[in-house]
């Protein structure tokens, strides 16, 4: 499982930002939205089908957020933390590899 | 098992957190539009990262710079209103002042290029910056709550243009800022759509590669504004190239005798004449777009306005030299 491309931006922002205000309302770390985990958003959740894939990279292309990045063989890992759940993703899988199931916490 | 490689970079400039609404069609042709951007540059400059954006105010300059975060991986500023092409163009000359390489991307909402901002872009074509302009065109201003805009399509539903006994709802068609630009005989004018992100990307890195300035106008779904289904925001905007409703063309030098124009697919009828298309025949009628959206809901009780809306599409093509002809549903 490849890890999340924006662990270490979590990490910066944790540490940078509880310490002190960002001077002259400059946000100076890019991407620091990371820390927003919009995914309790999300009603309903993507289940992935490994073995349906046949890697197009829809899914990849098409998510807004971006909550879905690729590992090492080029397929798609969801990441729930920022997933919000619109299901773009399983409407536009060609091969139903993808599925909106009812989240359960 | 072997290793694919995507059709993309797998560089982020768009990171995810930021609050746009679930489904939004506009975030995802952001995201698209950044990573086109560097691949361009990379390949123009040998520099991924030589590109600065300036954003009017708008759903995305909302959603993606809530104080003290922000979505964007690349150097952004956040303008006012009206004025993100004058920002670009003053970072552009800068940039040139300074001997750096790459080229600015100016970004604006329908209501901050087609409303507001109207005269910095003029202004900024005339002057020949060596800028992109992206209009992401989702049909009203939907950050401060559905009001209509200049580029919201005739009969949709907004706060402002209420449907009632004696409203279809917007009453005027859709201004095409994409053709106003394309008058200003810039070197590189086109419009794209997330339903078709591989000709978005490839028009975007075209745009990105010109020397001058480009506009890009691309239309998004928003499921907010157009009531309709969040997972149908890519098949919605797929739908309006494939009955039509949306055009995919590409200006070049204001010549408006060549105009490139994409297939829209969806069984439609192409003809040809030394290499131009000059009809399409669309099969899908322009009630399959209607239909999954709540903004044009008491149009099905009022089908004269949907005639009306078919003649003024039929009119827009005209302007782009394409006879088109629009089937009605069958019954």
């Amino acid at each position: 499982m490849a890890e999340s491309p924006f662990k270490a931006d979590i990490e910066r922002v944790q540490k940078e930002y509880s310490e002190k205000m960002t001077p002259g309302a400059i946000a100076y770390i890019p991407g620091s939205s990371v820390v927003n985990k919009t995914g309790s958003w999300r009603v309903f959740m993507p289940e992935f089908n490994r073995d349906k894939c046949t890697r197009c990279f829809l899914c990849y292309i098409y998510c807004p957020e971006p909550a879905i990045y690729l590992d090492e063989e080029g397929y798609p890992v969801f990441d729930y933390d920022y997933c919000k759940g619109c299901g773009i993703c399983a409407n536009e899988c060609p091969v139903d590899a993808i599925t909106m199931v009812r989240e359960t916490k | 098992m072997a290793v694919r490689k995507p059709p993309i970079t797998t560089r982020e400039y768009w990171a995810p957190g930021h609050a746009a609404c679930a489904g939004c069609g506009c975030a995802a042709a952001l995201k698209l539009a950044t990573k086109a951007f560097s691949e361009a540059m990379e390949e123009k400059y040998g520099d991924p990262n030589a590109f600065a954006i300036a954003q009017a105010t708008g759903c995305m300059e909302v959603v993606s710079a809530v104080f003290p975060y922000t979505a964007w991986k690349a150097p952004w500023v956040h303008v006012a209103f009206e004025n993100a092409a004058a920002a670009a163009s003053g970072v552009e000359a800068a940039w040139k002042k300074l001997g750096r390489k790459g080229k600015i991307l100016a970004i604006g909402g329908d209501g901050g290029t087609a409303d507001i901002g109207m005269q910095a872009l003029s202004g900024m074509l005339e002057r020949r910056h060596n800028v992109v302009y992206l209009m992401y065109d989702n049909e009203a201003y939907m950050n401060t709550g559905i009001q209509r805009s200049s580029s919201t399509p005739y009969g949709a539903w907004t706060t402002t243009s209420p449907p009632g006994k004696y409203s279809i709802g917007e009453d005027k068609p859709k201004k095409w800022v994409a053709l106003i630009a394309a008058a200003h005989q810039v070197p590189y004018v086109a419009t794209a759509s997330i339903g078709n992100p591989f000709d978005f990307v490839r028009k975007m890195k075209k745009a990105a590669k010109v020397d001058g300035p480009a506009f890009v106008q691309v239309h998004c779904t928003c499921p907010t504004g157009w009531k309709s289904p969040l997972e149908k925001g890519v098949e919605i905007a797929r739908l309006a190239i494939e009955t039509g409703v949306w055009p995919l063309f590409e200006i070049e030098n204001g010549d408006f005798h060549n105009i490139k124009i994409q297939p829209p697919g969806g069984g439609a009828k192409v003809t040809r004449e030394g290499g131009r298309i000059v009809a399409i025949e669309f099969k899908k009628p322009i009630e399959e777009y209607l239909k999954p959206q709540g903004r044009f809901k008491h149009l099905f009780k009022k089908p004269e306005a949907i005639d009306e809306l078919r003649e003024q599409i039929k009119a827009m093509w005209k302007v782009l030299g394409v006879d088109v002809t629009l089937p009605k549903p069958e019954e």
